[in-house]
C-alpha cells in the first residue's frame, strides 16, 4: 500500500480527518525546507504538499506568488525540490505530494521525473494546470513508477467532470472549496458540502478540501465533511513573516497542532 | 495544404489544448458551446456583420503603396489598412464578436488583458457600446509606455488595473486576468485579445479576424488579377497575422511571413522571438513555443512594441511553423522604428510600432524580390506610440 493510502487508512481507523500542509519548496531557502516539513509533521500534519516554484502561477494568490518568487530567487528548481524530498526522507515517512504547474515538469521530462521522484520518496503528483483531458499524454510514466496522480475538482465542475476526474485520480481527490485563487478567507465556502456530496457519488477515493482554509475553526468545519483539510497560504504567510527567525520551526509546529486538534475526533 | 483547424480538444497538431485549473474547465466548455451555436446562428452573424461594417468600418482598404515599392526596387507592396478601423487597430473585429457572445451568455461583466492597449481600448469601446462593466488588466510598464491608451480606456468608462508582477507587461496582465476570471467566473466574461490561451480562444479569436484575409484575398485578386507572392504580418500573440494568413494557407504559392520582436539583441530576455529563441512548453492555457530557461521558468522579454512583448505565441502559428507553411523572422527595435519612419515619409501613414515590424520586414526583403507582390498587414495606427517615437527621434522634437 502506498504511503498516501496507508495514511488515509490509519486516519479512518482512528476516526480522524487528515491535515495536508502545503509549503513552497525553497522558501525562504532550499536548505530550510526539510526542517520546516519536519516541524509541520511534529505538529500533526499528516501529508505534505511540496510546491514547485513557478514564475507564472495563475492559480495562486499573492501569498504563494511571492513565495514562488522567493524560492526561485534562492535557486530552487525541480531537481533541487527532489533533493529536498530525499532530505525529508532521511527522517520522515510522511506522504509527500509534489504540487506543480506543468511547464517545469515538461522541461524536466516526465519519464525522468517519474523515476527521480519515486527514488526521492515522492508519493504523488498534483499538476495545477493539467486538466484530465490533457493528462493522458503525460501521466503514464508517473503511474508506471508507482506515483499517485491527484487531480482537482472545483465548484464549477459538472457531475460529468467529477466522474471524469475520478477515473484519472489515485491517492485522493483535491476539492477546491471555492472559485478563485489560493488564499486565506474569512469564512468557509458554502460550495463545499454539495461538492463533497457530488464527488462521493463519483469515487470511493478519500477527499481533501483546500483553498481558503487558515484557522482551526475552519479546519473543524471542513474536517467534518472531508477526509483531509489542506492549508497552504496561511502556512506560507507564516514562513514569509518569520523566514529569518530561528523560531520559525516552533511557530509552524504550533500552528499545525492548532489546525490538527479539531480534526482528531471528527466522526460523531 | 488545407487550412489548419483544431481537433475537438482544441489541438493544432501537438500545440494548443486546454491547460487551465479545473475551475475554468467547465466555463471553457460553456464558452465553446456558445461559440459553436453562434457560428451557425444567422441572427448573430448578421448583427456582427452590421457592426463590423457600420460601427468598425469594414471592409478596410487594400492600398497600393507605390512610392514605397519604387524606392525598394519595384516590388508591388499593398497595405491592408486595419489601422483605419474604429479604435485604430484590428482588435475591434474580435471584440465585437466576443461581446455579442458575452451578451448571448448573459454575462454582464467583461474583463480583458492588454499589452499595447489596443485590445484594452477596443474592449472598453464595445463595453461602452453595450453598457457592460469593463475591467482591463495592464502591466505597469505597458501603462507607462502606452499612457494615451490608458487614458482612452478610462475615458470610455473602463477600470484599468495596474499589474506589478514579473516583467509588468502582457504576460503578467494575462495571468492577472485569469485570476480574476477564476474568481468571478459566474458573472464574468474573459474577452481574451489574441489567438492565445486555452481552447476555444485561439480558434475563436482567429475566426473573428478571418475577415482581414478574406477581404485582402478578394482585393488583391481585383487589383492584380492574381494572388500575392508574400503576406507579411507582425506576430505577438498572433491575432492579426492568423487573421490575414488563414485565407491564404491553401494557396501554396503564397509565402506567409510572421515577424516577431527581435528587441535589443538575440540574448534571452532582450527580445520576444519565440521561434528562434524558444522551445515548446505550456503557458497560460496553451502549449506552444515559449521563451523559457532550463528549469522551465518563463523568461523575461523585451520589445519596443508592447503588443509584441510576450513570451509565448498562438498555437496555430506554432503548427504553421513546424509544417513550414509560414516562416517566422524577427525584426529588431531599431529596424522597426526606422520602418515606421520610412512609411510615414513615403506614404503618409504612421503605423503602430507592432505593425512597423511587418513594414520593416517588407523593406528589408523587397530589394531582393523585385516585382514581387506583397500584402503587408498594417494592423494598427501609430498615434498611441507617439511618445515612444518622440523618445527615439529626438531630432524631430527640438526643445
Amino acid at each position: 500500500m502506498s504511503r498516501i493510502a496507508a495514511t488515509f487508512a490509519r486516519l479512518k481507523d482512528r476516526g480522524e480527518s487528515g491535515l495536508v500542509a502545503y509549503l513552497t519548496a525553497g522558501d525562504p531557502s532550499p536548505d530550510r525546507t526539510a526542517s520546516l516539513v519536519w516541524a509541520l509533521e511534529r505538529g500533526g500534519a499528516d501529508f505534505i504538499e511540496l510546491g514547485v516554484p513557478f514564475s507564472d502561477p495563475v492559480a495562486d494568490g499573492p501569498v504563494i506568488q511571492k513565495a514562488s518568487d522567493r524560492a526561485i530567487a534562492a535557486g530552487t528548481n525541480l531537481a533541487r525540490v527532489l533533493g529536498i524530498a530525499r532530505e525529508i526522507r532521511t527522517r520522515s515517512e510522511i506522504p509527500l505530494v509534489l504540487f506543480s504547474y506543468l511547464n517545469p515538469l515538461l522541461r524536466y521530462g516526465f519519464e525522468r521525473l517519474a523515476g527521480d521522484a519515486a527514488a526521492a520518496g515522492i508519493d504523488g503528483c498534483l499538476i495545477t494546470d493539467l486538466s484530465v483531458e490533457e493528462a493522458g499524454d503525460w501521466i503514464g510514466p508517473l503511474k508506471a513508477a508507482g506515483l499517485d496522480t491527484v487531480f482537482l475538482v472545483a465548484p464549477t465542475s459538472t457531475q460529468r467532470r467529477l466522474e471524469l476526474v475520478s477515473r484519472y485520480s489515485s491517492g485522493f481527490v483535491y476539492l477546491v472549496s471555492r472559485t478563485g485563487v489560493t488564499g486565506e478567507q474569512d469564512s468557509v465556502s458554502a460550495s463545499i458540502a454539495p461538492l463533497v456530496e457530488g464527488m462521493r457519488k463519483a469515487t470511493s477515493l478519500p477527499l481533501a478540501v483546500g483553498f481558503g482554509i487558515s484557522r482551526p475553526e475552519q479546519s473543524a468545519e471542513v474536517g467534518r465533511l472531508a477526509d483531509a483539510v489542506v492549508v497552504g497560504s496561511a502556512i506560507v504567510r507564516l514562513i514569509e513573516q518569520n523566514g529569518q527567525d530561528p523560531g520559525l520551526e516552533t511557530i509552524l509546529e504550533t500552528f499545525a497542532r492548532d489546525l490538527k486538534k479539531p480534526l482528531l475526533s471528527v466522526t460523531e | 495544404m488545407t487550412p489548419t483547424q483544431p481537433d475537438a480538444g482544441g489541438h493544432f497538431g501537438p500545440y494548443g489544448g486546454r491547460f487551465v485549473p479545473e475551475t475554468l474547465m467547465a466555463p471553457l466548455e460553456e464558452l465553446e458551446q456558445a461559440w459553436i451555436a453562434a457560428r451557425s446562428d444567422e441572427g448573430f452573424q448578421a448583427e456582427l456583420r452590421d457592426l463590423l461594417a457600420n460601427y468598425a468600418g469594414r471592409p478596410t482598404p487594400l492600398y497600393h503603396a507605390k512610392r514605397l515599392g519604387q524606392i525598394l526596387g519595384g516590388a508591388r507592396i499593398y497595405l491592408k489598412r486595419e489601422d483605419l478601423l474604429h479604435t485604430g487597430a484590428h482588435k475591434i473585429n474580435n471584440c465585437l464578436g466576443q461581446v455579442l457572445l458575452a451578451r448571448r451568455m448573459n454575462k454582464r461583466r467583461i474583463i480583458a488583458e492588454t499589452g499595447a492597449g489596443q485590445h484594452g481600448v477596443a474592449t472598453a469601446t464595445v463595453c461602452a457600446l453595450f453598457g457592460l462593466d469593463c475591467t482591463v488588466y495592464m502591466g505597469e510598464e505597458d501603462m507607462r509606455r502606452q499612457r494615451l491608451n490608458v487614458f482612452r480606456m478610462r475615458l470610455l468608462g473602463a477600470k484599468v488595473v495596474a499589474v506589478s508582477a514579473g516583467s509588468r507587461t502582457l504576460k503578467d496582465a494575462i495571468s492577472e486576468a485569469m485570476r480574476d476570471w477564476v474568481t468571478n467566473v459566474s458573472d464574468t466574461y474573459y474577452l481574451l485579445g489574441s489567438a492565445l490561451g486555452a481552447h476555444p480562444y485561439p480558434a475563436m479569436v482567429r475566426d473573428f479576424h478571418r475577415c482581414i484575409g478574406e477581404e485582402a484575398r478578394g482585393q488583391i485578386l481585383k487589383a492584380e488579377g492574381r494572388l500575392p507572392d508574400r503576406v507579411i504580418a507582425c506576430v505577438g500573440g498572433g491575432s492579426n497575422a492568423i487573421g490575414i494568413f488563414h485565407s491564404f494557407i491553401a494557396d501554396e504559392g503564397v509565402k506567409l511571413t510572421g515577424v516577431e520582436a527581435g528587441g535589443r539583441s538575440g540574448k534571452l530576455g532582450d527580445h520576444a522571438a519565440r521561434f528562434s529563441g524558444g522551445s515548446p512548453g505550456v503557458l497560460q492555457g496553451t502549449r506552444s513555443y515559449l521563451l523559457q530557461d532550463d528549469d522551465g521558468q518563463i523568461a523575461l522579454t523585451h520589445s519596443v512594441s508592447a503588443g509584441l512583448d510576450y513570451a509565448s505565441v498562438g498555437p496555430e502559428h506554432a503548427l504553421l511553423h513546424d509544417l513550414g507553411r509560414a516562416e517566422y523572422v524577427s525584426c529588431q527595435d531599431a529596424d522597426a522604428l526606422a520602418g515606421a519612419r520610412q512609411l510615414a515619409r513615403t506614404e503618409g501613414i504612421i503605423p503602430a510600432l507592432e505593425s512597423a515590424h511587418a513594414v520593416a520586414e517588407a523593406i528589408r526583403r523587397a530589394p531582393s524580390e523585385p516585382g514581387a507582390v506583397y500584402i503587408v498587414n498594417v494592423s494598427g495606427r501609430g498615434d498611441k506610440d507617439i511618445g515612444i517615437y518622440i523618445e527615439n527621434f529626438p531630432e524631430l522634437d527640438p526643445q
